[in-house]
């Protein structure tokens, strides 16, 4: 494999990068808004809240990216594909650390809200100094796991006309004829990306444990 | 309406005909109650008696649906306005702690001065410090929670309380979670903090300390209060029948 050929799936690996990061950065403050309307909004955002998640769960993330790109656009709304994926994946994203941390949230003792809220503390610290913080410790591992699935999907965004590392991959094993190689050299890359998450992760964990063992 | 003037003669706490259920169980039933100011009033009762919903319905951790509460010349209703007013004075010690696990003793007990009472981190941590002082455990102050034991628990949870300059303390069962070795130490504070004046409501079954401190002792069974009167009296000559068998089962174990 020549030296061009390499670069080109290092540049895939700088875009799936990028798609996470996307991911991530529009997932975490829609997943937060989600997870606190399933847990303390009144009925009818609550309700509209499980009925989003129920929709982005249930649905192929493949379908999600295509009907944002393509279906879009049918309608007339023509969408640059950045912007097509930053939707489809901050959707996707927000559904699942939605209900990651809905779980979370309702894991903390009701003792714990019930103390803050006689001591006169009101929603807004109640919920970023008291509650969230353990409930993003009893959720950190199920977030790292969702992250790590997060990275991998986003070789769907080839779908849309991102060259990221998968789809890097299939067209220099295309070109070479060696896929095994290809795709030994693409996994490698892929798990060097997450593997370091997960130890991350971890640590977190242990860290998280030992602050209040 | 918010007035603390002339708090010498008015009642800390009035309650009146006040009802609450859930679903078709009735909780509360016609409370009709007035704590003086300094006043110390241990309740107790059989389990499901309302003890603690009544007690929860001052602070408003249970809202309650008919009736009327004034807590310190406020009308507790149902806006967050007077909620917040109430729930400013008056502190509450839970049965089960409730220490926030992932922060410090101290930064339990500055919490809410800081973030509700907008006072400065240095000011809150002195005031913090002399609290835990007086509750004899300022030496763990930089400790977690899961560090101590259930009896320097509960009395950082005390501290934490008192770090509010609360006008009423609320204790809903303190001592039952503790093993017994630990219950002295926590009935000391509780005594302590009756000396030095404060209006107090305890749910316990404690009845050594409503001998020791309470003022009146108020009998609670299905809802309703049954029965009242200084402990001597309570103690000595129950008038209900309720209330005989209900200090036959406790007193003779």
């Amino acid at each position: 494999m020549t030296q061009d050929a390499f670069l080109f799936l290092l540049n895939g690996l700088l875009w799936t990068v990028g798609l996470s990061a996307i991911g991530f950065a529009g997932g975490t403050p829609a997943g937060l808004a989600i997870a606190l309307a399933r847990t303390t909004a009144p009925g009818p955002l609550n309700r509209a809240a499980a009925g989003y998640i129920a929709v982005f769960q249930g649905t192929p993330l493949l379908m999600q990216l295509f009907v944002v790109y393509y279906g879009l656009a049918l309608i007339g709304l023509k969408l640059d594909a950045w912007v097509a994926v930053a939707i489809g994946f901050t959707l996707h994203a927000s559904a699942y650390l939605g209900e990651i941390w809905r779980g979370g949230i309702e894991a903390v003792p009701r003792g714990q809200t019930e103390a803050a809220t006689a001591l006169g503390i009101r929603y807004v610290s109640r919920m970023r100094d008291v509650v969230l913080p353990q409930a993003l410790k009893i959720s950190l591992p199920a977030t790292i796991g969702f992250l790590v699935q997060l990275i991998k999907g986003t070789s769907l965004a080839a779908i849309v006309g991102f060259t990221e590392l998968a789809r890097a991959a299939s067209i220099i094993s295309n070109q070479t004829f060696k896929p095994l190689l290809v795709y030994a050299i693409v996994g490698v890359l892929y798990f060097a990306l997450c593997w370091p998450l997960s130890i991350w992760g971890a640590r977190m964990e242990r860290k998280l444990a030992a602050a209040s063992r | 309406m918010e007035s603390h003037a002339d708090t010498a003669s008015q009642p800390m706490i009035v309650m009146e005909a006040v009802e609450k259920s859930y679903g078709a169980f009735k909780a509360l039933t016609n409370i009709n109650l007035t704590v003086r100011q300094g006043e110390r009033i241990v309740l107790c009762g059989p389990s499901g008696s309302g003890k603690s919903t009544l007690i929860r319905c001052i602070n408003h951790l249970e809202r309650y649906e008919s009736g009327k509460i004034i807590v310190d010349g406020i009308h507790l209703g149902d806006d967050m306005r007077t909620v917040d007013a109430v729930r400013r004075e008056v502190g509450m010690v839970f049965q089960s702690f409730n220490l926030f696990p992932h922060m410090t003793v101290l930064q339990n007990c500055i919490l809410a001065p800081m973030r509700v009472r907008g006072i400065v981190r240095a000011e809150a941590e002195g005031i913090a410090r002399a609290l835990l002082d007086r509750v004899k455990i300022l030496d763990q102050a930089d400790k977690y929670p899961a560090q101590l034991s259930g009896g320097q628990q509960q009395r950082v949870a005390i501290a934490r309380a008192l770090c509010m300059q609360p006008r009423v303390m609320l204790f809903d069962e303190p001592t039952s979670a503790l093993d017994p070795e630990m219950v002295k130490e926590v009935l000391d504070t509780m005594i302590g903090l009756a000396e030095d004046g404060m209006t107090m409501i305890c749910v316990t079954h404690e009845m050594g300390f409503a001998r020791q401190v309470a003022d009146r002792v108020i009998f609670m069974a299905r809802g309703e209060i049954v029965e009242q009167a200084p402990p001597e009296e309570f103690f000595r000559n129950p008038k209900n029948e309720r209330t005989r068998a209900f200090l036959g089962e406790i007193l003779h174990h």
